[in-house]
């Protein structure tokens, strides 16, 4: 038990301005800018907006400045920034199918109406570090990009065509009632799929990405092909009261992942693949990926499938994605806990004195 | 965007489009190279919040919450009219979601300028993405799979 202390306002306010002396660095250096992290460091702010659950580039650059670079820190500051802002609305659902793509790939059909379309990808790269990088001032970015002659072509969803011969299981009947709301009502277990999916998306990079490689690696009897990744541009669109009709509000960049996972079927199921769904904000591959596998292996029980594995256990798994959470409890250890602290060690002296003594009638 | 279509819900729901996607200083500017500007009064003071983002699981399934976004709205009079506008921009740009509102208003009494501003940020816009869209399929690939001996 944590029990308040009072006193250090001088050492507390002198930390505070070592730690802006430190969040500034070296002062003949040129400081950061907020649109120099939105642009160049856009990968940063799109991980601190999914985790924190706020899409808002500018105040996710903010908050990395204002953290350091501390991307769990930032996405802190920026979730409890969303704290003091009213819901206005909810969108209706986005539609990921009429996408304007930026990237586009499947591991599992080599052909696919719209193609195949790498888009701005560390993939093929040699991970050499590349020291052109160190000499600032180069060409500006993209001055040498080639263009095609035609824009991208429609790119239909990839279970659209393998859900006409039948072979990936059917989207399941919409769930009736409200959408569940993990910012609204506290996680409740067993959780249904909508809700493992909000917590999901806002689940710690890290700890999902662990949970996917556990499954590959044989926890969770589980082989998947990454059936479509996708990333780029959706609209957004509400149904304002006053209007009563459905209207666009803005756009919004997603990272889509749908995982296809063999399934030999049951008795009453025939063989077919099963579908693991990863969504995230802005480019997140390598989370939306991480989510769609642990989404999947999260189906145990709805597949019949035995629960052997940590990234099995909705609990287990839930409980603990959340990085501010988590951060927020492992660091409370820091705080002063003297008289907790003062009490165990009263316990420790009692028991060992007891020991002695018994020690002691004994001899 | 033909005249006659001005009080469907279509041709309004495609302006409002064009006004939330406008990069706020576009607006701005077309706002201000408007030849007259109502005066209008504010019903709503433009509000900063949260917009709820669903998403659908496998992206044809049921709803769910991905998470939120910042976004602002605003609705605006058409002084000495009955002329509401509505504005509800994503991001926390007060003066778009305002501008938004005032052009939404604007154009449905069917000012021509309004509809001209509207066109040209529809075309501006489409042309970016467009652009973008060319440099994005230079990089569709074609792999070819070995065959086996």
């Amino acid at each position: 038990m944590y029990v308040a202390v009072k006193g250090g306002e001088v050492a507390i306010d002198a930390a505070h301005r070592l730690l802006a002396r430190a969040r500034r660095g070296d002062g003949t250096v040129a400081e950061v800018s907020l649109a120099q992290i939105e642009g160049q460091l856009s990968l940063a702010a799109d991980r601190v907006m999914g985790e924190a659950s706020l899409y808002d580039r500018t105040l996710a650059a903010l908050a990395i400045k204002q953290a350091r670079g501390d991307l769990v820190e930032a996405i802190f500051l920026l979730r409890a920034y969303r704290t003091t802002l009213p819901r206005l609305a909810a969108s209706e659902p986005v539609d990921t199918g009429t996408m304007r793509i930026r990237r586009r790939i499947s591991a599992a059909f080599k052909d696919l109406p719209g193609g195949q379309v790498l888009g701005p990808t560390f993939d093929y790269t040699h991970r050499l570090l590349d020291f052109a990088l160190a000499a600032e001032g180069g060409a500006p970015a993209g001055e040498a990009t080639p263009e095609a002659p035609d824009p991208v072509a429609p790119c239909p969803r990839v279970a659209g065509f393998l859900n006409k011969e039948g072979l990936i299981e059917p989207a399941a009947a919409p769930e009736p009632g409200a959408v569940p709301d993990i910012t609204r009502a506290p996680l409740d277990y067993p959780a249904d799929r909508r809700t493992r999916l909000q917590a999901l998306a806002r689940g710690d990079e890290g700890y999902l990405l662990a949970l996917a490689y556990s499954t590959q690696r044989g926890y969770a009897n589980n082989h998947p092909f990454a059936g479509e990744i996708r990333t780029g541009k959706v609209d957004v669109e509400i149904v304002p009261e006053e209007l009563g009709f459905p209207v666009c509000i803005g756009e919004i960049d997603l990272t889509e992942c749908e995982m296809i996972n063999q399934f030999v079927g049951g008795p009453d199921r025939p063989a077919q693949f099963t579908r693991g769904y990863g969504l995230a904000f802005g480019e997140q591959e390598r989370k939306s990926m991480a989510m769609a596998l642990v989404d999947r292996a999260l189906r145990a029980d709805e597949l019949g499938e035995p629960r052997t594995a940590p990234a099995q256990d909705e609990e287990f798994v839930l409980a603990h994605c959340d990085n501010v959470e988590a951060s927020g409890f492992v660091q409370h250890l820091k705080l002063p806990h003297y008289v907790d602290f003062q009490s165990e060690l009263d316990v420790i002296r009692r028991i060992r004195a007891a020991a002695a003594s018994k020690r002691e009638a004994a001899e | 965007m033909s005249r006659q279509d001005d009080d469907s819900p279509k041709a309004r729901q495609a302006w409002i489009r064009v006004l939330a996607k406008a990069a706020p200083a576009e607006l701005a500017a077309e706002w201000a190279a408007l030849p007259s500007r109502p005066a209008y009064s504010f019903l709503r003071r433009p509000e900063t919040g949260l917009a709820m983002i669903r998403g659908r699981i496998g992206g044809d399934g049921s709803a769910f919450n991905l998470g939120e976004a910042s976004a602002t709205r605003a609705a605006i009079r058409l002084d000495g009219t009955e002329t509401m506008g509505f504005g509800f921009v994503l991001g926390r740009d007060a003066r778009h979601a305002e501008l938004a509102a005032a052009f939404d208003a604007l154009l449905q009494t069917g000012a021509a300028a309004a509809h001209a501003a509207v066109a040209r940020l529809d075309n501006a816009r489409r042309a970016r993405e467009a652009a973008e869209s060319r440099r994005i399929a230079a990089s569709k690939v074609d792999f070819f799979a070995m065959t086996r001996e």
